[in-house]
């Protein structure tokens, strides 16, 4: 194996983890504040319909992120509405959503359906990348550094102002933080739309980095994986990046074990599952060490009804 | 003005009768207003989802075909729910119970008795339990979320079909399709009325609800799962055991799904292809919602949601409707029911602002 193929690989590896971590961390905000949104999945496939649309029609990559991200936190409301307003159950609310976004994506996409996207490229000028060693920091699209920089942008937000402060009481005691005077249900609605539209511009990602064209159902699953993912990371955001990593390595390992003659002892069906089966052995390991189980926000999945 | 919620001592029980109905109607009206703004002809897609499927008597089979596995699931889905079990992988058991169903159906291709139909039940239920008890184990003594373990193992279980179908499942006459042998006559659900197309897992889905509702509302158990998933800490006052309602809800929630698999394979499909999953572990939970987790409901509302799937059938070919708008006026119905269930917890109050409320 050359150096050439090795930066290959850990460039598609950055690829395949940026849109996981996006929305993870966009979940983690939202779950931090003690509401659980398994919208996710559904809130990825309406920014990436959305991006597809827009990319097509204006050919502004930016415009088209920012479409997806304000459709899919809209979307968003709806889940925050219900559980937050209405107090409905989250759970069923979440996988309602996700339908919803799998049914939206599926009709407006139809229009767009195997038309190619151009791809989103590194912001930085070609010759800095020319060197395959300087690649690996210059070669990136945005949205790999965007990722990066809200990994700490939401370590700093969570842990060292006030406002991170406020959401995490929401999440941990919710009648304490509302008798205080905290707006609990205000709160959860503002870490709602942001997880939205973290999860919106993760569904962005898929037709401007990694398959650039509309079909439907683009993000197979790799919403559910984000979820699973902040459990991995004991609700932490650097954490986050490391497992967003992994499994961006397992599906990268998934395409070159496929083509690769050495791997063939097992079927090319047990590699595409892969990701899958190590999603619940890593949720298993995790929950063996005391602090997995012990880190979710108190009040997580839980209605608030303000009284008095 | 505001509006203020005030919880009822009892949630009301008419209200939770009338709101699905409610939720329905609402979902015709508002789907109309929706997709004439998107573009559609709103009111046409309205009438060929909701109202062909019913005028239509020789669309009838179809919706009964259609119903039929959505009960099943829903009603052992309704029994999770119930207890706080979130399984949302009847999919993955649905699949796995047809696999395991066809296993023994592959094995016995060539003989004939009576025992072959329910020795292939038998074993199609006992596979999505078995595919459901991984979660509950993983939940039971490693305290894993079954949310993400119930769905990430349906996920694996299609890679699961797609390699039994490539390998040691296909038919060896099958030129190289990936798909298993036809099932031979004693393996076969036998046609209920002659000419048409329902066959007997239709009133078998119909008596399954029918049980698990008899079972549910005379003995301990039932009370049990309820009472756990009402109030945990009660629960464990009251001697019941949290662990042992984990395995109850998910065994028989997985068992009924892959009991519905292999009724599936052995009925209207007629082997194992690679499009036999077809996302009825998915529209079950809508199901179970929509019948307000209630094995009787369940009936009523697989009877709607399948209304809704025939419906789209028919409009993509009539007004050119994509198929893709049920899946929006499922979720849409989904979302209403749920955001009824504030009218069967609370009252709904208007308050003056200024005026403190009692």
């Amino acid at each position: 194996m050359n150096a050439e193929l090795v930066i290959a690989i850990i460039v598609s590896i950055a690829a395949a983890a940026t849109p996981i971590l996006l929305a993870a961390l966009g979940e983690l905000v939202v779950e931090k504040s003690g509401v659980l949104n398994l919208g996710v999945e559904g809130m990825m496939l309406i920014g990436a319909v959305i991006t597809v649309a827009v990319t097509l029609t204006t050919g502004n990559h930016l415009l088209a992120i920012v479409c997806a991200a304000l459709a899919a936190s809209l979307s968003s409301l709806i889940f925050g509405f219900l559980t937050l307003t209405l107090s409905a159950n989250q759970v069923a609310t979440g996988l309602a959503l996700t339908i919803l976004g799998t049914g939206f994506s599926a009709l407006f996409g139809q229009p767009y359906t195997v038309k190619s996207v151009p791809i989103i490229r590194s912001p930085f000028p070609p010759e800095l990348a020319a060197d395959p060693i300087w690649r690996v920091i210059f070669g990136h699209p945005p949205l790999v550094y965007f990722a990066l920089l809200m990994v700490v942008a939401v370590w700093w937000f969570l842990n060292r102002t006030r406002a991170g402060l406020i959401v995490r009481a929401v999440g941990e005691n919710d009648l304490s933080a509302h008798s205080i005077g905290y707006p609990v249900i205000g709160v959860r609605y503002l870490a709602v739309m942001f997880g939205g539209a973290m999860a919106g511009i993760a569904g962005a990602c898929f037709p401007l980095m990694l398959t650039p064209q509309w079909v439907e159902r683009l993000t197979t699953g790799r919403g559910w994986i984000a979820l699973a993912l902040v459990v991995f990371a004991a609700w932490r955001p650097f954490r986050l990046l490391a497992g967003a990593y992994f499994f961006g390595f397992m599906m990268i390992f998934e395409i070159y074990a496929k083509s690769n003659s050495a791997f063939r002892v097992l079927p090319s069906e047990f590699w595409a599952a892969l990701p899958y089966l190590a999603t619940v052995l890593v949720l298993v390991l995790i929950s063996l060490r005391r602090e997995g189980r012990t880190s979710a926000p108190a009040c997580l999945g839980k209605p608030f009804v303000a009284t008095g | 003005m505001q509006l203020r919620l005030e919880k009822r001592p009892e949630p009301s029980k008419v209200l939770r009768v009338v709101t699905p109905i409610g939720a329905v109607l609402l979902t015709m009206v508002l789907g109309a207003i929706i997709f004439t703004a998107l573009g559609y002809d709103g009111v046409g897609a309205v009438r060929e989802i909701f109202v062909s499927p019913l005028v239509n008597s020789y669309k009838w089979q179809d919706l009964a075909v259609k119903a039929a596995p959505l009960i099943i699931i829903a009603v052992g889905l309704a029994i999770s729910y119930r207890a706080n079990v979130w399984n949302i992988g009847a999919e993955g058991q649905y699949i796995v119970g047809a696999i395991a169903g066809t296993g023994i159906g592959i094995l016995t291709n060539d003989m004939t008795g009576w025992w072959i139909m329910p020795a292939m039940m038998i074993a199609g239920a006992a596979g999505g339990a078995a595919y459901a008890a991984v979660p509950a184990f993983l939940k039971v003594r490693f305290s894993v979320n079954e949310i993400l373990t119930t769905l990430m193992l349906s996920y694996a279980s299609v890679y699961l079909l797609n390699y039994l179908l490539a390998g040691p499942y296909k038919s060896p006459t099958s030129m190289g399709q990936p798909q298993t042998a036809l099932f031979s006559a004693d393996q076969s659900l036998p046609y209920l009325i002659p000419g048409t197309i329902v066959q007997l897992n239709v009133p078998i889905a119909i008596v399954v609800a029918l049980a698990v509702w008899l079972l549910f509302s005379r003995f301990v158990f039932g009370f049990q799962i309820r009472v756990v998933g009402a109030a945990p800490h009660a629960a464990r006052y009251g001697g019941f055991s949290a662990n042992r309602t984990v395995w109850m809800a998910m065994l028989i929630s997985g068992g009924l799904a892959g009991f519905a698999g292999i009724l599936e394979a052995m009925g209207p499909v007629g082997r194992l292809i690679l499009q036999f999953p077809a996302n009825y572990g998915f529209t079950a939970i809508i199901v179970a919602f929509l019948g307000r987790l209630h094995p009787l409901g369940a009936i009523l509302a697989g009877i709607m949601i399948a209304i809704t799937a025939v419906g789209g059938e028919m409009a993509q070919i009539g007004i050119k409707l994509p198929f893709a708008a049920v899946g929006i006026f499922q979720a849409m119905m989904l979302f209403l029911i749920l955001a009824s269930d504030v009218l069967v917890r609370y009252r709904v109050k208007a308050v003056r602002p200024g005026e403190v409320a009692a």
